[in-house]
C-alpha cells in the first residue's frame, strides 16, 4: 500500500487527518456479506411466513435490524472508540439514548392516551364504558 | 495569566513559547469528520421523530388499505439490494481514492450513482403506484406517516445524488486534491448513514407492516 502515502502530502498544512480513516477491502467485504445475510434472513422470515406470532416476529426483526446497524457502523462508517478521541462514539451514544427515549416515550404516551380516551361510540352499554376505567 | 506575563518578560522564553504554539496545530486533528458526524446525528433526530410518528399512526388506517394490502415486499427487497450494493461500491471508490486512482474513484462513484438512481426510480414507481390506487398521503394517517418517513429518506438520497454528481465533476476537474478527499469522506459518511436509516425503514415500516 505504498501509494497510500501520497495522500499524506507534506505540503498540506498538517491536516492530513481529515480525509478520513484508512479503510480496507476486507473490512468493506465483511460488512457487505454480513449485511446481505442480515437483510436476507428477515425478508425470508416475513415472506415465507416462518414466524406466525406477531410479537415474536417483531422482536426477531428488531434484533436483526439492531445487529445490522451495528455492522454498518463498524464496517462502513469505521466507528470505534478512538476516532476523534472518542467524541464520535460519545455523540453517537448520546443520540442513541435520546432517540430511544423519544421513540419509546412517544409510543408509550400515545398508547396510554388512546387507551384512556373516552370510547368513540356513544351507543356502547354503560357497563362496558365504566369497565374501561378500572 | 501571570505565567504569560512572566514569559513575555524574558525574550528567549517568549520566543520558544511562540514556536511551541506554531508547531502544534491548535485545531483538533480531524475536525471536519466530527462536525459532519454531529450533523448526521442531528439528522438522525429528524428521522427519530418521523419513526415515532409512524409508530403512533402506523395502524390508523381510517378504514383504508393497510400495509399488508399495499406493500410489495419483492420490490422492497430489490430496493434494499440496490442501496446495499451502492454502499459497497462507494466503499470501493474510497479504496481507489486511497490509491490516488482518479479514474477508478470516478468509475466506482458513477456505479454508486447508478445504483442510487435505480433505488430512487423504484421508490418513485412505488409512490406513483400507491397514489394511483387511491392510497396517497391524504388517504389515512398511516399513509401520511408512511409517505413522510419514506419520502424524507428518498429526498436525502436525491440530495446525496446531486452531491455525488457535483463531487464527480470536481474530482474530474481538480483530481483527488486534499479538499476533494475531505468532501469524499463526508459524502461517504452521508451515504452509509442513509443506508443505516433504510435498515430501520425496511424493518419497521415494510417488514413489520405486512405482519
Amino acid at each position: 500500500m505504498a501509494p497510500h502515502d501520497m495522500t499524506h502530502d507534506p505540503h498540506h498544512d498538517g491536516h492530513h487527518g481529515d480525509t478520513g480513516p484508512h479503510s480496507s477491502f476486507s473490512g468493506y467485504m465483511t460488512g457487505f456479506v454480513l449485511s446481505i445475510v442480515l437483510t436476507a434472513i428477515p425478508f425470508w422470515l416475513v415472506m415465507a411466513k416462518v414466524i406466525t406470532e406477531r410479537n415474536t416476529a417483531v422482536l426477531v426483526l428488531g434484533a436483526f435490524a439492531v445487529v445490522q446497524i451495528l455492522v454498518h457502523m463498524v464496517c462502513f462508517l469505521h466507528m470505534n472508540g478512538k476516532v476523534e478521541g472518542g467524541w464520535t462514539l460519545l455523540s453517537t451514544i448520546f443520540t442513541v439514548v435520546f432517540v430511544a427515549i423519544a421513540i419509546a416515550g412517544t409510543l408509550w404516551v400515545m398508547y396510554q392516551m388512546n387507551a384512556h380516551m373516552m370510547p368513540e361510540h356513544p351507543r356502547q352499554p354503560a357497563a362496558a364504558v365504566s369497565g374501561m376505567g378500572s | 495569566m501571570s505565567d504569560l506575563t512572566l514569559h513575555a518578560g524574558a525574550p528567549g522564553a517568549a520566543l520558544t513559547a511562540r514556536e511551541y504554539h506554531l508547531a502544534h496545530d491548535p485545531h483538533p486533528e480531524n475536525g471536519t469528520s466530527l462536525g459532519f458526524w454531529l450533523y448526521l446525528m442531528s439528522d438522525c433526530l429528524i428521522f427519530a421523530a418521523l419513526f415515532a410518528t409512524y409508530g403512533v399512526l402506523g395502524r390508523s388506517y381510517a378504514a383504508g388499505p393497510s400495509g399488508a394490502d399495499l406493500f410489495d415486499l419483492k420490490l422492497v427487497a430489490i430496493n434494499t439490494a440496490f442501496l446495499l450494493l451502492s454502499s459497497i461500491t462507494f466503499g470501493f471508490a474510497m479504496l481507489r481514492k486511497q490509491l490516488n486512482d482518479v479514474k477508478g474513484t470516478l468509475l466506482w462513484l458513477a456505479v454508486t450513482g447508478l445504483f442510487g438512481l435505480c433505488f430512487l426510480a423504484l421508490e418513485l414507481y412505488e409512490f406513483h403506484h400507491l397514489i394511483e390506487q387511491g392510497a396517497g398521503p391524504q388517504r389515512s394517517a398511516f399513509l401520511s406517516a408512511f409517505f413522510t418517513l419514506v419520502g424524507t429518506h428518498g429526498l436525502h438520497v436525491t440530495f446525496g445524488l446531486v452531491w455525488l454528481v457535483v463531487l464527480m465533476i470536481q474530482i474530474g476537474q481538480r483530481g483527488l486534491i486534499h479538499e476533494n478527499q475531505r468532501r469524499l469522506m463526508c459524502l461517504s459518511m452521508f451515504w452509509h448513514f442513509l443506508d443505516v436509516v433504510w435498515i430501520g425503514v425496511f424493518t419497521f415500516v415494510y417488514l413489520m407492516g405486512v405482519l
